[in-house]
């Protein structure tokens, strides 16, 4: 009977860490469905954007408002989390805040101390974001891609910090030992005389049941991201370490053409010769992306870390004018169609079978990614360096290239440019003219 | 007036044996957009003010191929780059300029990848350095005093970094130089990037050129500076959408240079 709370919290603690462990299998398999893209460049750098921009949140703060709660709420997160590891200890081994046998009583105090306010900042934020959700009518909330269920998921994060602050912070309340102590209880000293007239062994009830909703609160919410756009928390350090480190307005080249390309320009080159022995049939490379398999496994990386802020959307110039195109639905889509295909591949045995559904056209619109001016506008404004473009000018290549879908007057350009090298009917001969006018 | 521009080509150069310090490149919009030739001829101007060594291609240049791969035609985009890439390297260019921010980030970011590697400077970084080194010189003339605001390219500003070589010009020019809400990487496009210039924009509540006007509009300035033919085409539109012609000029940052000077 004396452990049967030490067991019963190891399966909870198997089973949650397990449950989620299982879903990140899934998630670096889905990942993985993307195309190979190899990530050249200084490692350095890769580790400085990493730091700066997902550990040290320098993006977050070009909105000061939202940044400075978000840094409040994220710093919160992180710090308190150090008391899970104190819960988890206590639980396995029936102690009872173990962090006090280990260090002396003010510095614990201190530590608890620290969580006990981070906590009163976590809730305060949480609740300020609420209402700019919720209440205040930002405009980026608002966007037709956030209703129903991203609006939802949106508020649910919000209730479990909550609820996880709460019950953190009764639980320091009802724990009479540690409220005799005197120290670190700078806030739920506060808190303790609401349970003024419960007796001894109710008050410990009550501590434990938030302990242990407060353990198990955080396993659910770990396995809750999984299906949430909170996953972010995770991805943010791995999408900005593999985040774009060339100019923005680099765009790659497409290996496969300048393949052709060269064939065609090499004058010592027999169009019509057989293909060398022991060389295969090559299968034609399908260009661009109408699915999220032929997109890279970074633009798919991108897609699952989007935590749907908007500020993309809110800085395209597409978007403010009344588009249809919003980049940060193009990175949703993305993700809901990469979901939807790892779902098919595991009810199918590991493979994936036709669902005769793709990005292109079932989630995503002709008419979105034309509005597109390229300027790049929504990859600055990503705070955890997201591309949406990438993925917009790669189904532009499969609209034109394998499908010759172009507005008429873009292939009117496109021809002009293969006559007149030039995109308007003017000769190539005249391009010296200004010269004399 | 055009009698005196000087304006060597690459072959003439080649068949006196001889190499200029930077070839010119037009840009479709320099040679055959009447607005943009404007800009082309104040900046041959300004380089033979100063004595530079250039050639432009002429009849050689052709589309860097800009518009075509940011629609998708990405095979259409590597023959104009091969096409482009061997008459440049035949010639062993090293060092190119151009006054369209498209094609300079085209040729300085697309073209290395693709055999070309050439050191690429817009011509407002050109003319800075010419500004530098002492062999040009700036003087306010008629726009000293001028409240004139310069609208991001985006293919130069955020697409490659450079913010500050337009404006380190105009506050040369001793003009008033005041910025939009929304400058440097938060520029608002002007509508014509990733090809839009070339077809009608899809259905929304407003043109996006209109929206930038009206944010430049907002602190009323004298002057619209602009660094890209493009985007100085919608300003330009998005000035008489707003009935401000008579207000407010749309300019390019070489023609300010240009006309301070009576050039």
């Amino acid at each position: 009977m004396n452990y049967l709370f030490n067991i019963l919290f190891a399966i909870v603690l198997i089973v949650g860490i397990g449950y989620f462990a299982r879903n990140v299998k899934k998630l670096i398999r889905n990942i993985k469905l993307g195309k190979s893209k190899p990530i050249t460049g200084d490692t350095s750098q890769r580790w400085k954007n990493m730091i700066n921009i997902a550990l040290g949140q320098s993006k977050m703060v070009r909105r000061p408002i939202s940044g400075v709660l978000h840094i409040i709420v994220y710093v919160g997160f992180i710090i308190i989390n150090l008391e899970v590891l104190e819960i988890i200890i206590d639980g396995l081994f029936g102690t009872h805040r173990i962090g006090l046998k280990i260090l002396n009583a003010s510095v614990y105090g201190f530590l608890i101390g620290v969580f006990e306010v981070l906590a009163i900042g976590v809730l305060v934020s949480v609740i300020i974001f609420w209402i700019r959700r919720n209440l205040i009518k930002i405009k980026r909330f608002l966007s037709s891609e956030m209703k129903g269920w991203p609006k939802n998921d949106g508020n649910i994060i919000l209730y479990f910090e909550v609820v996880l602050m709460c019950l953190f912070l009764i639980m320091n309340a009802t724990d009479t030992s540690f409220q005799d102590l005197n120290s670190g209880n700078v806030v739920s000293q506060f808190i303790a005389p609401l349970f003024n007239n419960f007796s001894e062994s109710t008050l410990h009830l009550i501590e434990r049941t938030a302990w242990w909703m407060h353990i198990i609160g955080i396993l659910v919410f770990l396995n809750y991201l999984y299906y949430s756009k909170h996953l972010h928390i995770l991805l943010a350090f791995p999408n900005t370490y593999y985040g774009n480190l060339n100019p923005k307005g680099q765009f790659d080249n497409n290996e496969a053409v300048t393949k052709e390309v060269q064939l065609m320009m090499d004058p010592n080159l027999d169009p019509f010769a057989a293909p060398a022995e022991g060389t295969e049939e090559e299968v034609p490379a399908k260009f661009g992306a109408s699915d999220v398999q032929d997109l890279s496994w970074v633009n798919l990386l991108n897609a699952y870390t989007c935590t749907e802020c908007g500020r993309c959307t809110s800085e395209c110039p597409a978007n403010q004018t009344g588009k249809t195109l919003s980049p940060r639905k193009i990175m949703m889509a993305t993700r809901d169609r990469l979901v939807e295909v790892g779902k098919n591949i595991d009810a199918n045995g590991g493979e994936y079978k036709d669902d005769g559904k793709q990005l292109l056209d079932d989630y995503i619109t002709k008419e979105e990614l034309w509005a597109c001016t390229s300027c790049n506008a929504c990859v600055e404004a990503c705070p955890v360096s997201i591309d949406p473009l990438n993925i917009i000018m790669e189904m532009r290549q499969y609209l034109v290239m394998e499908q010759s879908a172009a507005p008429v007057e873009l292939n009117n350009m496109m021809t002009n440019i293969e006559n007149n090298g030039a995109p308007w009917p003017y000769n190539q001969m005249d391009r010296l003219n200004w010269k004399n006018e | 007036m055009s009698e005196s521009l000087q304006v060597p080509t690459m072959s003439e150069f080649m068949a006196q044996g001889k190499q200029p310090e930077v070839v010119f490149w037009v840009g479709c919009a320099g040679s055959f957009d009447d607005r943009a030739k404007k800009i082309t001829k104040a900046f041959v101007k300004l380089l033979n003010k100063a004595n530079v060594k250039f050639a432009v291609l002429g009849t050689e240049e052709s589309c860097t191929g800009d518009p075509a791969k940011r629609s998708g035609n990405e095979f259409l985009f590597q023959m104009q780059a091969a096409t482009n890439i061997e008459v440049l390297n035949a010639y062993e260019v090293k060092k190119i300029v151009t006054a369209c921010p498209h094609c300079f980030n085209t040729i300085k970011n697309e073209y290395p990848g693709l055999g070309g590697d050439y050191e690429v400077m817009h011509h407002t970084q050109f003319l800075k350095t010419l500004l530098n080194e002492g062999r040009l010189t700036i003087e306010g003339g008629r726009y000293k005093g001028k409240r004139i605001t310069f609208h991001d390219p985006c293919y130069l500003g955020r697409a490659n970094q450079v913010y500050e070589a337009p404006r380190d010009l105009i506050i040369k020019l001793e003009a008033e130089l005041v910025e939009m809400k929304n400058c440097r990487r938060n520029g608002l496009c002007c509508g014509a990037g990733g090809a839009q210039m070339f077809k009608e924009p899809e259905k929304g509540n407003k043109d996006i050129n209109v929206e930038r006007t009206e944010q430049a509009l907002e602190i009323k300035p004298e002057i619209i500076a602009a660094g890209c033919p493009f985007c100085n085409t919608m300003m330009t539109d998005g000035v008489k959408a707003k009935n401000q012609e008579a207000k407010v000029e749309v300019m390019d940052v070489a023609e300010l240079i240009a006309n301070a000077q009576d050039l």
